[in-house]
């Protein structure tokens, strides 16, 4: 793809939400960095708000320029040009060190000082804004608490003796130490096993929901950008921004031909992790109940498209599926005839979850139930083809409203 | 010359740390043990008039001390001059310098002992011959004379190598990963220099220092070449007046002490290596 014919980024917040003006904490305004005037910038002209409380994903391939924007943010790289704004102050001149201490950073080799001990490797950062004594072993021993680490086990032990997994959190743990606005966090569980890096991937977002820290996460792989991030940024070279918008939408409505193979395939079916069950309007579906006569079932049968009736207990409960050979085998009752009701999935399951369950079920159809397990409805695949194409056409339709305001706007 | 290697610093395993902590418990008794047996032996031994005036207790008491300062100085010197050239060289600015650094310590260590002192004292005779220049001597009395100054500055420069090289590879090595963390969190470069680079350079800067300090008690026994006493005086009168004893003495003591010597410098390195690594 040619320089002209890249489309110009599309920022899906920059433009159009005015009556729910997002809280900005940090905003890089025009920020290049360049390391040789005669060579192309590592950054080029990059203009991003960062938004209060949200987790914010750069992801792109590598040599992109997306840990060079991270690091663009605490100023371990110092920007070429541009202004860097932090909670409404420019902070493109002052003294480095002492915006990084308001700036949580965790790094993929975790970086643990190893002749710390882990409360004084916690400690650090409260070192450094000389916090007293008590107060740093109280606030030590909360964080071992927090990434889930028994301080008296852990606190006296050396770098050396943890697990990636576990010297991974207490990285954390540092960062977020002086409980810091912003954590930047570059690739930080890129370098544990697959099976560590998903818990690590569900306790951090757990311990996320209860810290609600802003957070700028960079990683090369998509799919932990969908995992992680309230909203993605798909940087292409020199860290443009190619697309900046929700994991969904980004996943239901690819700007361009760099988005769509850096998403890859299977995006329709990741999409389908963003969609609830709730959400769902569901057809009514023919039930019968152990005691409805045969006639009756025979005639609900005959009058819905469904080739399948529910069969629900005493307490609404599904039990089986009946097709018109159980509802007319006269020699056993409803109870005992039919494929049994396996796929079952609650209001709050995703799509993704609705499908996994109907693609096992004999029936290809799944049953909602709530927590107590009562029949609620039941999903079948076209209801999942309707969803997918309603988020597509929404999707389209957000950027074709998002273009025409920008025109409007100029 | 830009990717200098350190002298000996592999952190011992598990058996050999056992091995190690055994040897610095039994080297002192080991030694105390030796030298009580010579001693003896000495005592017992039926010696000319000359053999025993030069075996003196007093004179022999003298000579090792001498060593002793000739070494402490020397190695002293070479800590103050060499681990502040090492981090200056390690920093950015001082970067470039680094290998013509090394290149002129490696000289140092090139030129042979003996041709270093001769050479200390036709340069440096001049000004640490009269004695009421020489502060070192206005300050320690008058045992503390030019021939001795002028040995400690040629120790210096012989032993400086070791110590500058193993303060830089002990700073280099440190893991990236680990400076950039603390730079991450907001320290400043130079609390990075001390809380982070310099503890963890600690062993393999001790390393180089303790080889800077077994170059120097062995060197200076040739400080009576020029007139800096030592024990190299007791050999030296043994040779003249064909006393073997004399000179086994002095070669014993010689060795006792460098060995001693060599084992203060490795509970050093066992005191101050950090916890952890």
């Amino acid at each position: 793809m040619s320089m002209s014919e890249t489309p110009p980024p599309v920022h899906a917040t920059s433009v159009g939400q005015s009556q729910d003006e997002p809280d900005v904490i940090i905003r890089l305004d025009a920020v290049e960095k360049r390391y040789n005037r005669e060579e192309p910038p590592a950054v080029e002209q990059l203009t991003l708000d960062i938004h209060r409380g949200e987790i914010l994903v750069l992801v792109g391939p590598s040599g992109c320029g997306k840990s060079t924007t991270l690091r663009l943010i605490n100023r371990m790289i110092e920007p070429s040009s541009g202004r860097i704004i932090f909670d409404g102050d420019d902070v493109t001149d002052i003294d480095s060190t002492e915006l990084r201490r308001r700036i949580g950073y965790v790094i993929q080799r975790v970086g643990l000082f190893p002749h710390h001990t882990i409360a004084q490797n916690i400690a650090t950062v409260p070192r450094l804004l000389g916090w007293d004594q008590k107060q740093i072993k109280t606030r030590t021993d909360e964080l071992l608490d927090m990434v889930g680490l028994e301080p008296k086990i852990y606190r006296n032990r050396y770098p050396k003796e943890l697990s990636g997994g576990q010297a991974q959190r207490i990285g954390v743990a540092r960062a977020l130490a002086a409980d810091p606005p912003v954590m930047l966090m570059d690739e930080p569980f890129g370098a544990v096993d697959p099976m560590t890096r998903d818990r690590l991937q569900n306790e951090f977002l757990r311990l996320q929901s209860e810290v609600g820290k802003t957070i700028v996460f960079v990683t090369h792989d998509i799919d932990e950008a969908i995992k992680m991030g309230d909203r993605i940024a798909i940087l292409r070279d020199r860290s443009v921004i190619a697309q900046l918008d929700e994991p969904a939408r980004i996943l239901a409505y690819p700007v361009d031909e760099f988005v769509d193979d850096f998403i890859g395939s299977g995006s329709t079916l990741k999409g389908l992790h963003f969609e609830r069950v709730r959400d769902l309007e569901v057809p009514e579906y023919p039930v019968v109940r152990l005691d409805t006569p045969r006639e009756t079932a025979q005639q609900m049968l005959d009058e819905s498209d469904a080739r399948w009736l529910l069969l629900l207990d005493e307490a609404d409960k599904p039990v089986r599926w009946l097709n018109d050979s159980h509802v007319n085998d006269t020699s056993r009752a409803f109870g005992q005839t039919g494929p049994v009701v396996q796929a079952v999935v609650e209001r709050n399951a995703t799509l993704h979850d609705a499908l996994e369950a109907m693609i096992t079920s004999s029936v290809a159809q799944s049953v909602i139930i709530d927590p107590q397990g009562r029949f609620l409805g039941v999903i079948q695949l076209d209801q999942l083809t309707e969803v997918i194409g309603r988020i597509r056409r929404e999707a389209q339709e957000h950027y074709k409203q998002l273009v025409a305001n920008r025109k409007a706007a100029k | 010359m830009s990717t200098p290697t350190a002298i000996s610093t592999q952190p011992p395993s598990r058996l050999a740390g056992m091995r190690g902590e055994l040897s610095l418990v039994l080297t002192p008794l080991v030694l105390l043990i030796v030298f009580g047996l010579y001693w003896w032996w000495l005592g017992s031994q039926n010696l000319s008039g000359q053999a025993a005036s030069a075996l003196r207790t007093e004179s022999l008491l003298l000579q090792t001390r001498e060593q002793i300062t000739i070494t402490a100085l020397s190695t002293i010197g070479v800590i103050s001059i060499a681990i502040p050239l090492g981090i200056g060289l390690t920093r950015p600015a001082g970067k470039r310098f680094a290998g013509p650094m090394l290149a002129v310590a490696s000289a140092g260590q090139a030129i042979p002992a003996y041709g270093l002192l001769v050479l200390a004292l036709a340069i440096l005779g001049g000004v640490f011959g009269r004695s009421n220049d020489n502060i070192l001597q206005n300050t320690f009395g008058t045992w503390f004379g030019p021939g001795l100054t002028i040995t400690v500055i040629a120790l210096i420069i012989f032993a400086i190598l070791p110590v500058l090289r193993n303060t830089m590879v002990g700073l280099t090595q440190v893991d990236t990963d680990i400076i950039e963390a603390g730079l991450g969190m907001g320290m400043t470069h130079r609390q990075v220099l001390r809380r982070i680079e310099l503890p963890l350079a600690v062993p393999v800067m001790l390393a180089g220092i303790r080889t800077a300090l077994v170059i120097n008690v062995g060197m200076a026994t040739l400080a009576f070449l020029i007139g800096g006493g030592g024990l190299g005086v007791a050999i030296r009168t043994g040779i003249q007046m064909s006393q073997n004893i004399v000179v086994l003495t002095g070669g014993v003591l010689t060795a006792l002490l460098a060995l001693s010597i060599d084992w203060i410098g490795a509970v050093i390195e066992r005191v101050l290596r950090p916890k952890g690594i």
